[in-house]
């Protein structure tokens, strides 16, 4: 009796482990090629050629970049706080990949199926501010702790705006599972979420780039102010791990944004007569990957855009605009559901 | 001992020693951030409870973002640890008799025959199809809310009374008003003036 728990113990912890490696191992080499991705997209933006040395067209580029971190020391500056400094890069990946977890890539497959999944992608998404947070504050540098400052204040400012757009999702989907999220916007292309919900679609993407810290809301790494904001202090791998968790967010943001508002694994031609059974056999997890590819695509335009945000404005805009915007929309979604407004609320 | 009750004595465990450093560890910054662990690990008692919203309610709102605005003023304070500890005799009977007071009253209550394990049986555990979140939410809308709303309210009066305390109108502020600045032409800023050139004498 003992001994068949035991060994079902480890056949259950064997198989969720494998699961984990699944969905880890790919999102890491999507990370490696997204900054492959980043940097050629940006370069023929600014009519360069990117990366290209390193094998075919600079294919090899991100993995040489990722020798090239491994083999660097770690330095640990003498004055800093030991501890802190080397947790701060783990509390930094650590939501960004357990995030993971909860989300669909499919009707079935999902790794946890939890119920509140939505709420729990958010809890563990605030979370993430605390990497950066000890990562500044141990470092005992003055640049790492403006960078921390600044980024903590942006970070608890967006989720708020983030926050209140996906409660606009939830009203529409009347669930906070991510499957049934995406099974509520099944019909046609304009049953999608992004139609009833558009300003908050916006909102929700723009408040993501936001929290993710990247441009045109990187006050946080302003380079041309502060060196590299909060993880100047480090080097080597230790720096990698901010990287990494930096793009898996990004990734992530972008994947949910997917799900929430342009149908997750659904087809975009459903409801259409002819494509629709042209387009049948394509797997539900191509049309995820293709609009979560979409996103990531404009990550990469922003930052090849717009020019910086001044701070005083990045905090306008979270609080003054989006955050009014998010609640105005709220009601008004509030009414259409009490009146049953078809397609989407009925 | 089965799966649940490991895990439930490795929180525990967590939890009361986070909770320990919080008030023993010198540095303030870490006490906030064992404070963090210390939600953190409660929230993983909850979440064995089968109160996983309440659970990631907590992690959420606390973690999420009431100890990263506490974090933000202690790291910002240079408090003098030696200072604070000055009075820690003085304070000492002080300190005894509120938390004496406070085991009392929870042996009181955990005294209270409405509270043994006769009245308060161990509830069943729920279906995978139980949607805590979906229960909690019709009760609140619906038994509960006028107590809800009046928590809402003072929620908002205490907001705009922090506000109203602590807003002072700075005198020097160099405030901006980005509609203006997008609505500035040309005219406004430059102006073109035709004149004749000079001659060389």
């Amino acid at each position: 009796m003992e001994e068949t728990t035991l060994l079902d113990w480890l056949i259950t912890g064997g198989w969720i482990l494998a699961k984990i490696l699944i969905i880890v191992l790919p999102l890491m080499l999507c990370v490696a090629y997204l900054t492959y991705a980043e940097r050629k997209i940006i370069g023929y933006m600014q009519l360069r050629i990117g990366p290209n040395r390193v094998g075919p067209r600079g294919w090899l580029q991100p993995i040489a970049d990722a020798l090239k971190l491994m083999m660097k020391e770690i330095i640990i500056p003498a004055k800093s706080n030991n501890y802190l400094f080397v947790i701060a890069p783990m509390l930094a990946i650590a939501p960004a990949l357990a995030a993971w977890a909860v989300v669909p890539f499919g009707s079935e497959l999902v790794l946890a199926d939890v119920d509140a999944s939505l709420l729990y992608i958010l809890a563990l998404t605030s979370m993430g501010v605390y990497g950066i947070i000890i990562a500044g504050w141990a470092s005992n540098s003055k640049y790492a702790f403006l960078s921390t400052m600044r980024s903590a204040a942006q970070i608890v400012s967006y989720e708020i705006a983030m926050g209140f757009a996906l409660v606009g999702v939830l009203l529409a989907a009347g669930s906070i599972n991510l499957g049934d999220i995406v099974m509520a916007q099944k019909g046609s292309l304009l049953h999608w979420f992004w139609l009833p919900l558009l300003p908050l679609f916006v909102i929700y993407f723009v408040s993501g780039v936001a929290e993710t810290n990247r441009a045109p809301f990187d006050v946080a790494e302003g380079e041309s102010e502060i060196v590299a904001g909060f993880h100047v202090e480090y080097s080597g791998m230790a720096f990698a791990v901010f990287f990494l968790a930096e793009y898996a967010n990004m990734i992530l943001i972008a994947t949910l944004a997917a799900l929430m508002f342009l149908g997750g694994w659904l087809s975009p031609f459903e409801g259409i007569p002819v494509l629709q059974p042209m387009f049948q056999w394509v797997p539900g997890l191509v049309w995820l990957v293709m609009k979560t590819a979409v996103f990531l695509f404009f990550f990469l335009w922003f930052r090849a855009t717009f020019p910086r945000y001044r701070y005083d404005q990045i905090m306008r805009l979270g609080w003054k605009v989006f955050i009014p915007i998010t609640i105005f929309w709220l009601v008004l979604e509030g009414a259409a559901v009490v009146a049953d407004l078809g397609p989407w609320f009925d | 001992m089965d799966f649940e009750r490991i895990v439930f004595y490795v929180f525990a465990t967590i939890l009361v020693f986070a909770a320990t450093r919080v008030i023993t560890v010198r540095n303030p910054v870490h006490a906030a951030l064992h404070l963090v662990l210390a939600f953190f690990t409660a929230a993983g008692l909850w979440m064995l409870l089968e109160a996983e919203f309440l659970a990631i309610t907590l992690v959420l709102v606390y973690v999420g973002a009431v100890m990263v605005l506490f974090l933000f003023v202690v790291m910002m304070l240079d408090i003098n640890v030696a200072v604070v500890r000055e009075g820690f005799i003085r304070n000492l009977p002080v300190g005894l008799t509120v938390a004496g007071l406070m085991i009392l009253e929870l042996w009181l209550v955990m005294k209270n025959k409405a509270f043994d394990a006769a009245h308060m049986p161990a509830p069943m555990p729920r279906g995978a199809d139980y949607s805590n979140t979906r229960e909690l939410g019709s009760v609140l809308y619906t038994d509960y809310v006028y107590p809800f709303e009046i928590a809402a309210v003072i929620l908002v009066v205490a907001i705009i009374a922090a506000i109203a305390l602590t807003h002072r109108k700075a005198h020097n502020s160099k405030k901006q008003d980005p509609s203006e600045q997008v609505k500035i032409r040309r005219g406004d800023r430059v102006r073109i003036i035709k004149m004749e050139a000079e001659s060389r004498d």
